[in-house]
C-alpha cells in the first residue's frame, strides 16, 4: 500500500516533532493492544488517528499520558527522549488530555476545576485570581468563552468541554490529545470545538484527534493516521485520502458507507403516541406531551443530543419507566393501549405485544455480561414455549437456537458458551440484534445500534433493520449520530428537552437545520411536512 | 476468553488457599509451643479416622450444607443474606411447634411436616427484610444481621414463657414425641447388618442436604426462575429491560434462601437434640457464609466446603479435648479457612492466573 507507514521512512527534518513513537508495543496478557507503533505528529497541526474500537487508539493515548507503561519503544516529545511514567510528567511535558468522559468535580465552579490539582500556596484566594486572569485571556484567543463563577454542573456539555480544554491550556499544554470530543456535542458545538481547536493550531499548538467519525476527519485534521488491530497500518496527509480509502484501511475490506435502502411503504400506523409526558423521580419533567406515528414499514429516527429524553422515551415504550416517575398520555401499538403505568406495564408484557427493544445501552441492559451468548439468546423471551415447558428450560433447544442466530448474523468467534463479555463490541451487539430482530416484532426500539460498534459490523447491522422494515414492520430508531439518522430514517424527528422540535424528511432537509432543531432552535415556522410522502428520494 | 481452566478456578485455588491457611495455623500452633503434626493428626484422627468421627462431621456439614445453601441461592440474587442464624433459629421454633402440637404417628409423616414448618418459619423470618430491601430499599445486610438479634430475643422469650413446660427450670421445649424421632445414621446402617459411626447424631437429614444441594443446582442452573434470580443477581437494568420484576425476585430468592436456612431445624433440632433448647443455631448460620464463598457458590462447591467446614468443627472439639492446644485456638484455624478461602481469595487467584497466562502464552 503507497500510504503504509509513510512517517517511517521520512529523514529527519529540522524541526523536531511535537511528538514521536518508536516502535511501541504493549500487551494486555494474550493481548497485543499496540504492536510496533510508529508515529511522528509536527508541531502545529492536528492529526487524527481512527480505527475500530479495540484497534488501540485509547491504549496507545493512555501511554502517552503515562496511565500505562509501554512494553517496548520510544518516546520523543520535542525531539527529547522522555519516560513518561504518570499523568505528571506528561503534564509537565506539555501534554494535555481531554478524556471522552470529562474528569470534572461537578458542584465546583470553573474556576475551581480549573485550578484543582495545581493551586499554589495553602490558600485558594491567590490561585484563583491568576486563574481568572489566564482564563480570561484564553477566552479572547481562542473563542473559549465560559463563565468561571459557573457551577460545572449546570452547564451545558459542550462547555463543560471546554472547561476540559482550559483545564489542559491553564497547565500550559502545547499538545492536546482530544479522545473522541464530539460524541456528546450538537453539530453547532461541535462546529464551534473545531473553530477553537483550528485557533489553537494557528497559535502553534499541536493536536492530537481521536474518532471514529470520517467525516470529522476529513474537515479538520491536517494528517491521519488508521489503527487496525493495535498496529499503525497508515499515516497519511488527509488531503490526500478520501473516506472510502480511510474506512477500508480501518477495515481491512472494502465497505459500503451509505445504506443501500428502497424507498418506504408505509402501511396502516403501528404505533401511535398520545402528549406523553414523564417527570422523573426528583421532580424534573422528562418528556413533555410527545406525539408520533409510526406506520408499518417505515423507520422513524429520533434525532437529537443524548440527555433530551429519548432514553426516558425508549424506556415507557420498552415497559420500564425509571422508578419512582410518573407517566402519563397515550401510547398505542396497534391500535391497543399500552398500559404505561402498574402491573401490566413491563417489559415482558411488552414483548408479548410484539414490541421489541435494541437498549441504548447493549453491556447494561440488552446483554448479562457474564451469560454465555446461548443464555443471552434466551435472554427477555425466556418465558418462551420454545424453550421448554414448566419451570425447567430447554437448553438443546436454546442452544439450536443460538447457534442458528449465532450462524445467521455472523457473531464472531461461532461459539455459543464463550461469555457475552468476551465478545467485541460490534459482537455483542448483533448478539442482541439477532434476538429482537428474529423475534419479528411488529414495533423494534432502537436505541444507538452502532455505538462502539465497528464499521464493518455497522453495515451488517443496517442491512437487518432495513430488511426488517421492508417485511412490514415499524421502527422507532434513537441515534445520538446524525449520519445514522439521515442515513437510516424514512422520517426524522428532532428531540429537544422533552419534546419533539420538529419533524423532517431526509432527503428535504440539512445536518444545519436539524443541528438547529437539536439545539431547541425553531429555526422556521414553516408548516409540519407532508408526514407520508408518496415518494422519498 | 477465560484466564485459566475451570479446574484451576473450583480445586486448585481453594486448595491452596486451604494449604496456606493450615501453613500459619502451624505456625500459630508453633508458636504456642505445641506440635502442629500432633495438632493436625489428632484432628484428622478425631473427625475422620473413625465412623465416630466421621457421624459427627457429617452431622456439622448436614448443618453447614443447609445454611451455605441458604447464603448460596440469594447470592445469585445478589443479596447477601447473613441472617441464616435467625432463620435457622426460627425454622427450630417452626420444627417444635409443628411436632409439638401435631399427633404424627410416625418419622416419615413427621419429617415433611416438619420439614414443612422449619422452610415456613425460615422463609417467613427472610420475608421481612426481603420486602424492605424490595420495597424500601432497606439495606438487606443491615435487616437480615438486626433480625438475627430479633429472632434470639424471640426464642429467648418463647422458650421461657410458652413452650417451657410447667415446672421444668431449663428454657428449652418439651422432648418432642418419641415416634417423631428421625433414624440416625447408625441404625440405619444396623438395619443393613454393620455397625457404623454409634453414638453420633447424623441422622437422615443428611441425606435431606444431598437433595436439597441436588433440588438448588436444577433452580439456580436449570430453570426458568433460576434464570431470572441469576440475570436479576447479574444486572437490575437488564433485569428490568427483561420483563423480570425486582421485587418479585428479591422476595422470592429470599423466601427460598430463608426456607433452606431454617430447614437446618430438622437436623439439630429434630435430628440430634429432639427438643428446642435456646441457641440451637451454634453459629452456623454464619458458617454458611463462609461455605458458600468457599463453595463458590455452587451446590457441589457447598458441599466440599461444608464438610471441610464440618471436619474443622470435629476436628477442632477433639483437639481441645485431647491436647492441652486451648479451645480459642481451634476459632483462629476456621477463622483462618474463612479468612483465606473467602476474603483473600484473590491473593492466591490472581498470581495463579497470571501463571496460567504465561503457561498458555508459551505453549501458543
Amino acid at each position: 500500500m503507497a500510504a503504509e507507514t509513510q512517517t517511517r521512512g521520512r529523514p529527519e527534518t529540522a524541526a523536531p516533532a511535537a511528538i514521536e513513537l518508536r516502535g511501541i508495543s504493549k500487551a494486555f496478557g494474550p493481548v497485543q493492544a499496540n504492536r510496533d507503533i510508529h508515529l511522528r505528529v509536527e508541531r502545529g497541526t492536528i492529526h487524527g488517528i481512527i480505527g475500530e474500537n479495540g484497534a488501540g487508539k485509547s491504549t496507545l493515548m493512555s501511554i502517552l499520558y503515562g496511565f500505562y507503561k509501554p512494553d517496548a519503544g520510544e518516546i520523543l516529545v520535542g525531539g527529547r527522549p522522555l519516560t513518561i511514567t504518570d499523568s505528571q510528567t506528561a503534564i509537565r511535558a506539555g501534554i494535555g488530555m481531554v478524556f471522552q468522559h470529562f474528569k470534572l468535580v461537578p458542584n465546583f465552579t470553573v474556576l475551581e476545576n480549573v485550578i484543582l490539582g495545581v493551586e499554589e500556596g495553602r490558600l485558594l484566594r491567590p490561585s484563583l485570581s491568576k486563574a481568572r486572569g489566564v482564563l480570561k485571556r484564553l477566552a479572547q484567543d481562542y473563542e473559549l468563552h465560559v463563565d468561571p463563577d459557573a457551577v460545572v454542573e449546570n452547564l451545558s456539555v459542550g462547555h463543560q468541554q471546554r472547561v476540559e480544554i482550559l483545564k489542559a491550556l491553564y497547565r500550559r499544554a502545547d499538545i492536546l490529545i482530544l479522545d473522541e470530543p464530539t460524541g456528546v456535542l450538537t453539530p453547532a458545538e461541535a462546529d464551534h470545538l473545531f473553530r477553537i481547536l483550528e485557533g489553537l493550531r494557528a497559535e502553534g499548538k499541536t493536536i492530537i484527534l481521536i474518532t471514529h467519525k470520517l467525516r470529522e476527519i476529513m474537515e479538520i485534521t491536517d494528517t491521519v493516521s488508521v489503527m487496525r488491530r493495535g498496529e499503525m497500518v497508515a499515516s497519511v496527509r488527509t488531503a490526500d485520502t478520501s473516506p472510502e480509502q480511510l474506512a477500508e484501511l480501518m477495515v481491512g475490506r472494502k465497505v459500503l458507507l451509505n445504506v443501500q435502502k428502497a424507498p418506504a411503504r408505509p402501511g396502516k400506523p403501528v404505533l401511535e403516541i398520545r402528549d406523553l409526558r414523564m417527570v422523573d423521580a426528583s421532580g424534573v419533567e422528562r418528556l413533555r406531551g410527545i406525539g408520533l406515528d409510526i406506520r408499518a414499514g417505515e423507520i422513524l429516527g429520533i434525532a437529537g443530543v443524548s440527555g433530551n429524553g429519548q432514553t426516558q422515551l425508549l424506556e415507557i415504550l420498552g415497559g420500564y419507566p425509571e422508578k419512582g416517575s410518573t407517566v402519563s398520555g397515550e401510547v398505542r401499538v396497534n391500535g391497543a393501549p399500552l398500559p404505561l403505568t402498574g402491573a401490566g406495564c413491563n417489559a415482558a408484557e411488552r414483548r408479548r405485544k410484539g414490541v421489541g427493544h435494541i437498549p441504548e445501552d447493549r453491556q447494561a441492559e440488552g446483554l448479562i455480561m457474564d451469560f454465555s451468548a446461548w443464555e443471552n439468546v434466551a435472554f427477555g423471551y425466556h418465558d418462551a414455549p420454545e424453550y421448554g415447558r414448566g419451570p425447567l428450560m430447554d437448553r438443546d433447544a436454546i442452544r439450536r437456537d443460538a447457534e442458528g442466530k449465532i450462524r445467521r448474523f455472523d457473531v464472531r468467534p461461532p461459539d455459543c458458551d464463550l461469555a457475552a463479555r468476551n465478545f467485541s463490541g460490534g459482537n455483542q451487539q448483533k448478539i442482541v440484534v439477532a434476538r429482537e430482530i428474529e423475534r419479528n416484532p411488529d414495533l423494534l426500539l432502537i436505541g444507538q445500534p452502532t455505538r462502539g460498534v465497528d464499521i464493518g459490523a455497522i453495515e451488517f447491522i443496517h442491512k437487518r433493520i432495513v430488511e426488517l422494515r421492508d417485511a412490514g414492520k415499524a421502527i422507532l430508531l434513537v441515534s445520538v449520530e446524525l449520519d445514522e439518522i439521515m442515513s437510516l430514517s424514512d422520517r426524522i424527528a428532532v428531540m429537544f428537552d422533552g419534546r419533539i422540535m420538529g419533524e423532517r424528511l431526509p432527503g428535504q432537509t440539512t445536518t444545519g437545520e436539524l443541528g438547529l432543531l437539536m439545539a431547541g432552535v425553531d429555526a422556521d415556522a414553516t408548516p409540519p411536512p407532508k408526514i407520508f410522502p408518496e415518494k422519498c428520494e | 476468553m477465560t484466564k485459566m481452566p475451570k479446574w484451576a478456578d473450583v480445586i486448585l485455588t481453594p486448595l491452596i488457599s486451604l494449604v496456606l491457611a493450615m501453613a500459619i495455623s502451624a505456625l500459630v500452633i508453633l508458636a504456642i509451643g505445641e506440635s502442629p503434626m500432633v495438632a493436625l493428626t489428632t484432628m484428622i484422627d478425631g473427625a475422620l479416622g473413625s465412623s465416630y468421627g466421621w457421624g459427627f462431621t457429617l452431622y456439622y456439614a448436614t448443618n453447614f450444607i443447609f445454611t451455605g445453601l441458604a447464603v448460596m441461592v440469594a447470592y445469585h440474587a445478589s443479596l447477601f443474606n447473613i441472617g441464616g442464624e435467625g432463620q435457622a433459629a426460627m425454622g427450630g421454633l417452626g420444627v417444635a411447634l409443628v411436632l409439638l402440637s401435631l399427633p404424627l404417628p410416625h418419622w416419615a409423616l413427621a419429617l415433611p411436616a416438619a420439614m414443612i414448618g422449619a422452610a415456613l418459619f425460615g422463609a417467613a423470618w427472610a420475608l421481612i427484610p426481603a420486602w424492605l430491601q424490595a420495597k424500601r430499599g432497606s439495606h438487606i445486610v443491615i435487616t437480615t444481621i438486626m433480625f438475627n438479634f430479633i429472632a434470639a430475643a424471640l426464642l429467648n422469650y418463647v422458650l421461657v414463657n410458652l413452650l417451657r413446660p410447667v415446672g421444668s427450670m431449663d428454657p428449652a421445649s418439651a422432648r418432642f414425641p418419641d415416634a417423631t424421632h428421625l433414624p440416625k445414621l447408625s441404625d440405619m446402617a444396623l438395619a443393613l447388618g454393620f455397625e457404623w459411626g454409634k453414638n453420633t447424631p447424623v441422622n437422615i437429614s443428611f441425606f435431606v442436604a444431598v437433595i436439597a444441594c441436588v433440588l438448588v443446582w436444577l433452580l439456580i442452573w436449570r430453570s426458568r426462575l433460576g434464570f431470572e434470580i441469576r440475570a436479576f443477581g447479574k444486572s437490575e437494568p437488564a433485569a428490568l429491560y427483561a420483563g423480570i420484576n425486582p421485587v418479585r425476585i428479591t422476595v422470592i430468592a429470599m423466601l427460598i434462601s430463608g426456607g433452606l436456612a431454617g430447614l437446618m431445624a430438622i437436623n439439630n433440632v429434630m435430628g440430634e437434640a429432639e427438643r428446642l433448647v435456646l441457641n440451637a443455631v451454634e453459629g452456623a448460620g454464619f458458617i454458611g457464609i463462609a461455605v458458600a464463598l468457599m463453595g463458590r457458590n455452587h451446590p457441589l462447591g457447598v458441599f466440599l466446603a461444608a464438610l471441610l467446614f464440618g471436619f474443622l468443627y470435629q476436628g477442632g472439639g477433639e483437639l481441645a479435648l485431647w491436647t492441652s492446644i486451648p479451645r480459642e485456638l481451634i476459632i483462629v484455624i476456621q477463622a483462618l479457612v474463612i479468612l483465606f478461602t473467602g476474603a483473600l481469595d484473590n491473593m492466591v487467584r490472581m498470581p495463579l492466573e497470571r501463571m496460567f497466562m504465561a503457561l498458555r502464552k508459551r505453549g501458543a
